[in-house]
C-alpha cells in the first residue's frame, strides 16, 4: 500500500471548483455556428383526438425554418425506446409511442409538434401559430379507477389499461396469516399511497444536435445520465450506425434518475439538424421539466403482515398498483415488478412474503425512476408494516425491529422474497442511532409532552436497499461498467470511465483510487466521463451503482497496469518481477529498498519502449469491464423527531439522525453529501411534495409556486454517524450511497407525524390542511 | 417561460412614465421590481407590448418622517423596510411583513409600490399597508390624488388605480401610545405566498383595554379584507388568551374564501382565525411594551 492514504479520507471534491465559480459548461452553454432553436408544442389536454394540425401560419413566422409533426417522422424516426418490455401488451406495443404524437394526445404535456427557427423567442412565439383541432376525451388520472372495465381506454385496440398483472397463488400466505390468528398472532392491513413526485433538477434537460451530412455523423449534447445507452438506442431509432453517433454529456445539473432515460426531443432535435442541415437546440423550460420528465413513485400499496402476540411477524402480502402515466419511457413499466417487489421484506427475516401488482396506465406523465426507484416504495412498505405491527401491539416499534431484524450470523441471506442479501449489521445500526438521539430520553419527553397536550413524534427507518447493478440478466443490454486507464510518459494517469458522474463526485473518488493503488499523488490522475468516442462503451450512472461498478472496474484496470509495471521494474532493476513491489510511487526489490526505480521512469519506459524486454508491449494502457456477481445491500437506520402545530397541522422536523452503512466509504465528506441531499429529497416526499392532476388529467402543479420543494430552512441540521459492513462482492468493499437517504427518510418521518398522531398510519405528503383535518377529527371524537 | 416580445422603455421621471402610460394605453403595463410582472410574463399570462421601467426613476426610494406621517417611497424595497429603524420604531408590523416575503432574492427586488399595485390576494404587504390605514398618493394624467389603503384594494389583483395612473409613495400616519402592531402567516409550502396571514394593529389605554383595533386577513380570501368583527370584538376588552381568540373566531366573517391544491376554504377560514389570534396577541404584547 502506498504513502498517506487516500482512499477513507475525507478530500473535497476536485470538480467543485469550477461548478462553484461558474467555468463549467452545461449544455445550454454549448453554440454552435449556424445553430437553430427547437421549441415544442404540447397538448393543453389530458386526453383528447388529434382531429387535425394546421402548421401554414407558424412555417410563414419570421425566422421559422421548419415545423414537424408525426406526419413528418413516419418511417424515419422510430419508437421511444424501452430497456426491458414485459409480456404479453407491452411486446406488443402497447404504451410505446414516436417522439410526437400521432391521432391521440394521452397526457398534458404530450408533444405535438416542433417548431424550428433561428432564435429560441421566435420559436416560442410561432408555437402559437399552430392550430389543432382536438376532440377531449374523457381522461382516467386515479390507476384504480384506471384498471376498472368501464374506464377510458388510452390504448382502445387492447381493451384494457392495465399492462400487467403479477399474481402468484395465494395459498402459502393464506395459511400463514390464518395460523398466525389461530395461534393468537394478529393480521393488521392498510392501504398506502406513495403519491407521484417530480424530481425537479436543478437543470432542466437540454439537448443540442449537430450533423455533417458529409460523413452522415451525429453530435449529440445531451444532459443525460447514460450516454453510451443514448448512443446506442438514439442510432437505432434514426437509422444510423452507432458509430457515426456520437453523445456528449457535458456537465450536468442534477439528474435523480429523470436523465435515465431516452426522450422524445433528444431524437427530434437530431432529426431536426439532419433535416435542416444546421445546428439544433432545445432547453427544457421549468414547466415542461415540471409537466413531461418522468415522475417518480405513485404506487397504491396495499399492505397485510402478521405478527405473532410477541412481535415477530410471520408474514407479509403486498398488492402494488404501480401508475405507469401515458408512455413507457425506460424503465417505467418494471420499477414496482424488479425493485418494489423484491425488496418489500426489508431488513426483516420473515419468513413467508407475497407480492402481486397491477401495472396501469393513466392519462398522465409516464414515470421511471426517481432517486431511489422502486426501492422507496419498498422501505415505505416495510417500514410502516413493522410500524403496524409495534402500534397494534402496543410496543415500542424499535423493540420489534430488533426481534425481527435478519441477524448478522445469517448473511448472505435469501429472503422469502428470494432476494439474496450480501451482508448486514442492522442491529447495530439501530443501537447506534437510538444511542446518538437519545431515545429513551426523547420517548421520556413525549410521554410529557403527551400529557400537556403537545403533540411530539419519534419515527424509526431501518431501511436496506439494492445497488450495484448489476449483475447479468437483469436487462437485455447487461449492466456491467467500464474503465480505460493511461499512464502517459510522464507518468501522469488518465481515466476514462464509462459511467457517468453528475454531481455524485467520481472524479475525487476514482482519482482516489487510482492515486492509492499507484501510490502516486492525485493531482497525477485525471478521470475523464461523457463522451461516447473516447470513453468505453458503459452503462451510466444510476442505482448507487457507479462506484462499487465503475470503482471496480477503475481498481481492477490499475491492477492489471500494476502487474505490467513491475515487470518492466524488474527488467530495469535486473531482479525477478515476483520480487517487485511498488510502495510511495517507487519499485523496488524485496529486502532491498535502495534498488528502486520511480513510477514515472517505470512510465517513460514504457511509453518510449526503447529499454523493454522482449515479449512485452510499449505502452501503459488498459480497458477493463467489470460486471459484478451479485448486488450489494447498503442499509441503516435513521430517526427523526417531528411536532405538530395543533392549530395549523404543520409538521416541525425537530432533530435528525442517520447512521447509514454503505460498505467501506473511499470519501466520507462525499458520503455525507449525498446522505444530506438524500435526506432532503426523502423528507420533501414526506413533508411537501406531489404532482396533482385534476379529474381531466390537467396538471395543478405545473409550476414551483405550486410544486412545493423542500427548503434549507425548514430542515434541521441533520447529525451523521455510520457503520461499515463491506460487501464480499467487489475488491473495494463498497455497496453505494447514493439513494440510501431518500429511501430511508420518507418512512422515518411517516413514523414520527403517525407516532405523533397514535394513529397506525396517515398517507404522505403531510400538508398542513391534512393534519389539521385529523387532529379536528381526534378533537371531535375523542379516543377512549 | 419565455415572455411574448414587447418593447422596453426606461422612464427617467414620474412624468415620463406617466406620459408613456397615456401614449400606450392598455398596450403597456410598468415595470417596478419585476417579481410579480415578469413571471406573469414568463407564463405568457400577461403580454403587454411595452413594458415601462419605472425602476430606474430616480428620488422614489425612500422611508421618511414627516410630522405625523412615515412616507414611504412606491420603489422602496422589500430589503430596505425590513431593515429601516423608522419603521420598526413604529410599526412593527411593516418590517416584520416585509421580511416574511420570499427570499432574499425577492426582497432586494420586490417593492411595495409594486405589491400593493398588483394586489394579489395571497400577497403579504396589501394586508399590513390596510391594517396601518395607509394613503396612497397616486399621480396620473390628471395630476395627484390620494386613496385611503381601504379604498384602494378592489379585488382580486384589482385596485382603485385609473389607467395611466401610477403609486408613488405610501404614507402611514404615525400611531397614538400604547399601539402595537404584528404580522403572521401561514404559507403556502410551495409559493410561500399566504394560505392565510394577518395583520394586526390594536391601541390600549391606561387601563390596558383596547381601545382600537384594526385587523386585516390576506391569503384566504379573494382580496385583502378588514375583519370589521373581529376588530369590533376587540374594542372594550382586556386582551387575553381567550378574549382574543373569541374575537379571532370570527376571522373568516365577511371573508370571500379562495380554494386551491394548499387549502379549502374551510381551513382558510380556520387559519385566518389562528393567524388573527396569534398576531392580534403579538400585537398586544407589544403595545404593553
Ligand atoms: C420567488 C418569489 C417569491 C415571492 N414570495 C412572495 C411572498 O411570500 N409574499 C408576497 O407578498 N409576495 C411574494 N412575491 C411577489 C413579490 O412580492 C413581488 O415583488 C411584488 O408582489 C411586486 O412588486 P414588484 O416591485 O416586483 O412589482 P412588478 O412585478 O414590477 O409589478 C407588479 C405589478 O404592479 C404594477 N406596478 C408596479 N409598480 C407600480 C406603481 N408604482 N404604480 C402602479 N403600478 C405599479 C406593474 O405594472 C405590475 O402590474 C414573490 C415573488 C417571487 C418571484
Amino acid at each position: 500500500m502506498g504513502i498517506a492514504a487516500l482512499v477513507g479520507t475525507p478530500i473535497k471534491r476536485r470538480e467543485d471548483p469550477r461548478l462553484i465559480t461558474g467555468q463549467a459548461t452545461y449544455v445550454d452553454d454549448i453554440k454552435l455556428p449556424g445553430m437553430l432553436y427547437m421549441a415544442v408544442l404540447r397538448s393543453p389536454y389530458g386526453h383528447a383526438r388529434i382531429r387535425s394540425i394546421n402548421t401554414e401560419a407558424a412555417k410563414q413566422a419570421p425566422g421559422v425554418v421548419a415545423v414537424y409533426t408525426a406526419q413528418d417522422l413516419k418511417g424515419v424516426v422510430g419508437n421511444i425506446p424501452v430497456a426491458a418490455p414485459l409480456p404479453p401488451h407491452i411486446t406488443n406495443g402497447m404504451g410505446r409511442r414516436g417522439p410526437l404524437a400521432e391521432g391521440k394526445v394521452r397526457f398534458y404535456g404530450d408533444p405535438v409538434a416542433v417548431v424550428i427557427a433561428e432564435s429560441r423567442y421566435g420559436a416560442r412565439d410561432a408555437l402559437d401559430l399552430i392550430e389543432v383541432d382536438y376532440e377531449p376525451l374523457p381522461a382516467v388520472v386515479d390507476p384504480e379507477k384506471a384498471a376498472q372495465p368501464d374506464a377510458p381506454l388510452l390504448y382502445e385496440e387492447f381493451g384494457t389499461n392495465v399492462a400487467a398483472s403479477v399474481r402468484p397463488p395465494t395459498d402459502e400466505i393464506d395459511r400463514v396469516f390464518a395460523e398466525t390468528q389461530a395461534n393468537g398472532g394478529i393480521v393488521v392491513k392498510q392501504r398506502m399511497v406513495n403519491q407521484r413526485l417530480a424530481p425537479s433538477p436543478m437543470e432542466t434537460r437540454g439537448v443540442v444536435a449537430e450533423f455533417r451530412k458529409a460523413d452522415r455523423t451525429l453530435t449529440i449534447w445531451s444532459s443525460s445520465q447514460i450516454p453510451h445507452l443514448l448512443r446506442n438506442y438514439l442510432a437505432e431509432q434514426l437509422g444510423l450506425p452507432q458509430h457515426q453517433v456520437r453523445v456528449i454529456v457535458p456537465e450536468v445539473g442534477g439528474g435523480f434518475g429523470c436523465k435515465l432515460n431516452i426522450y422524445p426531443e433528444e431524437a427530434l432535435a437530431a432529426f431536426a439538424a439532419m433535416k435542416t442541415g444546421h445546428p439544433v437546440k432545445w432547453i427544457e423550460d421549468r414547466s415542461e421539466n415540471l409537466a413531461v420528465t418522468i415522475h417518480g413513485r405513485d404506487q397504491i400499496n396495499y399492505v397485510e403482515v402478521a405478527a405473532t402476540r410477541e412481535g415477530k411477524i410471520t408474514g407479509l402480502k403486498v398488492h402494488v398498483v404501480s401508475d405507469l402515466g401515458a408512455y413507457l419511457q425506460f424503465f417505467t413499466d418494471v420499477i414496482a415488478i424488479a425493485f418494489t417487489l423484491p425488496m418489500i421484506c426489508g431488513c426483516y427475516d420473515i419468513p413467508v412474503a407475497y407480492g402481486s401488482c397491477d401495472i396501469v396506465f393513466t392519462n398522465k406523465a409516464p414515470t421511471d425512476a426517481y432517486r431511489g426507484a422502486g426501492r422507496p416504495e419498498a422501505a415505505y412498505i416495510a417500514e410502516r408494516a413493522v410500524d403496524l405491527v409495534a402500534h397494534a401491539l402496543g410496543k415500542d416499534p424499535a423493540e420489534v425491529r430488533m426481534i425481527n431484524f435478519v441477524k448478522p450470523e445469517q448473511f448472505p441471506h435469501k429472503m422469502a422474497t428470494g432476494t439474496v442479501y450480501d451482508s448486514g449489521n442492522y442491529q447495530l445500526a439501530l443501537e447506534k442511532a437510538m444511542q446518538l438521539i437519545g431515545y429513551q430520553q426523547l420517548r421520556a419527553e413525549q410521554a410529557q409532552k403527551r400529557a400537556q397536550g403537545k403533540l411530539m413524534g419519534i419515527g424509526i427507518s431501518s431501511y436496506v436497499e439494492i445497488c450495484g447493478i448489476g449483475p447479468k440478466g437483469l436487462t437485455p443490454f447487461g449492466l456491467y461498467e467500464s474503465a480505460r486507464v493511461r499512464v502517459d510518459q510522464s507518468g501522469d494517469v488518465l481515466i476514462y470511465t464509462g459511467a457517468s458522474p453528475h454531481g455524485q463526485g467520481e472524479e475525487t473518488t476514482f482519482a482516489q483510487i487510482a492515486a492509492d493503488e499507484f501510490g502516486i499523488p492525485i493531482e497525477r490522475v485525471l478521470v475523464l466521463h461523457g463522451d461516447t468516442d473516447s470513453t468505453p462503451e458503459g452503462r451510466g450512472t444510476y442505482g448507487s451503482r457507479t462506484t462499487a461498478v465503475g470503482g471496480t472496474a477503475v481498481y481492477n484496470a490499475v491492477q492489471k497496469l500494476k502487474e505490467k509495471m513491475k515487470q518492466i521494474a524488474a527488467h530495469m532493476l535486473e531482479a525477478s518481477p515476483a520480487d517487485v513491489t511498488l510502495e510511495d510511487g517507487k519499485f523496488s526489490v524485496a529486502g532491498a529498498p535502495q534498488k528502486a526505480v520511480t513510477f514515472a521512469e517505470v512510465a517513460a519506459a514504457a511509453n518510449f519502449s526503447n529499454t523493454l524486454p522482449p515479449g512485452i508491449e510499449p505502452g501503459l494502457e488498459t480497458t477493463v469491464f467489470f460486471e459484478p456477481e451479485a448486488c450489494t445491500f447498503p442499509f441503516g437506520t435513521h430517526i427523526c423527531v417531528v411536532e405538530i402545530d395543533k392549530d395549523t397541522g404543520e409538521v416541525h422536523l425537530r432533530r435528525y439522525v442517520a447512521v447509514d452503512d454503505c460498505g467501506r466509504q473511499l470519501n466520507p465528506l462525499l458520503v455525507a453529501g449525498q446522505i444530506h441531499g438524500g435526506i432532503v429529497q426523502g423528507v420533501g416526499q414526506a413533508l411537501f411534495e406531489g404532482v396533482v392532476y385534476d379529474e381531466n388529467g390537467q396538471l395543478l402543479t405545473s409550476t414551483f409556486m405550486d410544486y412545493a420543494m423542500p427548503l434549507a430552512s425548514e430542515l434541521p441540521p441533520f447529525e451523521l454517524d455510520h457503520t461499515v459492513t463491506p460487501t464480499p462482492y467487489n475488491p473495494l468493499g463498497v455497496k453505494g450511497v447514493g439513494e440510501a437517504g431518500t429511501i430511508a427518510a420518507t418512512p422515518a418521518v411517516a413514523g414520527a407525524v403517525a407516532d405523533a398522531l397514535g394513529l397506525p398510519h396517515v398517507d404522505i405528503p403531510f400538508t398542513p390542511e391534512r393534519i389539521w383535518r385529523i387532529i379536528q377529527q381526534q378533537q371531535a371524537q375523542p379516543q377512549a | 417561460m419565455i415572455p411574448a416580445t414587447f418593447e422596453y422603455h426606461p422612464a427617467s421621471s414620474v412624468d415620463e412614465a406617466i406620459a408613456l402610460l397615456s401614449q400606450y394605453g392598455d398596450d403597456a403595463k410598468l415595470l417596478a421590481g419585476g417579481h410579480s410582472l415578469i413571471p406573469t410574463m414568463k407564463l405568457r399570462l400577461a403580454q403587454p407590448a411595452h413594458l415601462i421601467d419605472i425602476g430606474r426613476i430616480p428620488g422614489l426610494s425612500y422611508i421618511r418622517e414627516e410630522g405625523n406621517v412615515v412616507a414611504v417611497g412606491a420603489l422602496t424595497t422589500y430589503a430596505t423596510i425590513e431593515r429601516s429603524e423608522v419603521l420598526r420604531r413604529h410599526f412593527a408590523l411593516l418590517p416584520e411583513c416585509a421580511s416574511v416575503i420570499g427570499d432574499p432574492q425577492v426582497r432586494n427586488r420586490g417593492t411595495i409600490g409594486g405589491s400593493i399595485s398588483h394586489a394579489d390576494p395571497s400577497a403579504d404587504m396589501p394586508g399590513a399597508v390596510r391594517a396601518l390605514k395607509a394613503e396612497i398618493r397616486v399621480r396620473g394624467p390628471n395630476g395627484e390624488r390620494t386613496v385611503a389603503a381601504d379604498d384602494f384594494f378592489l379585488g382580486t389583483f384589482t385596485t382603485a388605480l385609473e389607467p395611466g395612473e401610477m403609486v408613488t409613495e405610501i404614507r402611514f400616519p404615525l400611531p397614538p401610545a400604547r399601539t402595537g402592531s404584528a404580522y403572521t402567516k401561514l404559507a403556502n409550502k410551495a409559493s410561500h405566498y399566504a394560505v392565510a396571514g394577518c395583520a394586526a394593529v390594536v391601541t390600549l389605554g391606561a387601563d390596558g383595554a383596547c381601545t382600537a383595533a384594526s385587523v386585516v386577513i390576506t391569503g384566504a380570501g379573494t382580496m385583502p379584507t378588514r375583519a370589521s368583527a373581529v376588530e369590533a370584538a376587540l374594542v372594550g376588552k382586556q386582551l387575553n388568551e381567550a378574549t382574543v381568540a373569541e374575537a379571532a373566531s370570527h376571522a373568516a366573517e365577511g371573508l370571500e374564501l379562495m380554494e386551491d391544491i394548499h387549502g379549502s376554504k374551510q381551513y382558510r377560514a380556520q387559519m385566518a382565525a389562528v393567524m388573527a389570534r396569534r398576531a392580534i396577541l403579538k400585537a398586544a404584547e407589544r403595545a404593553r411594551g
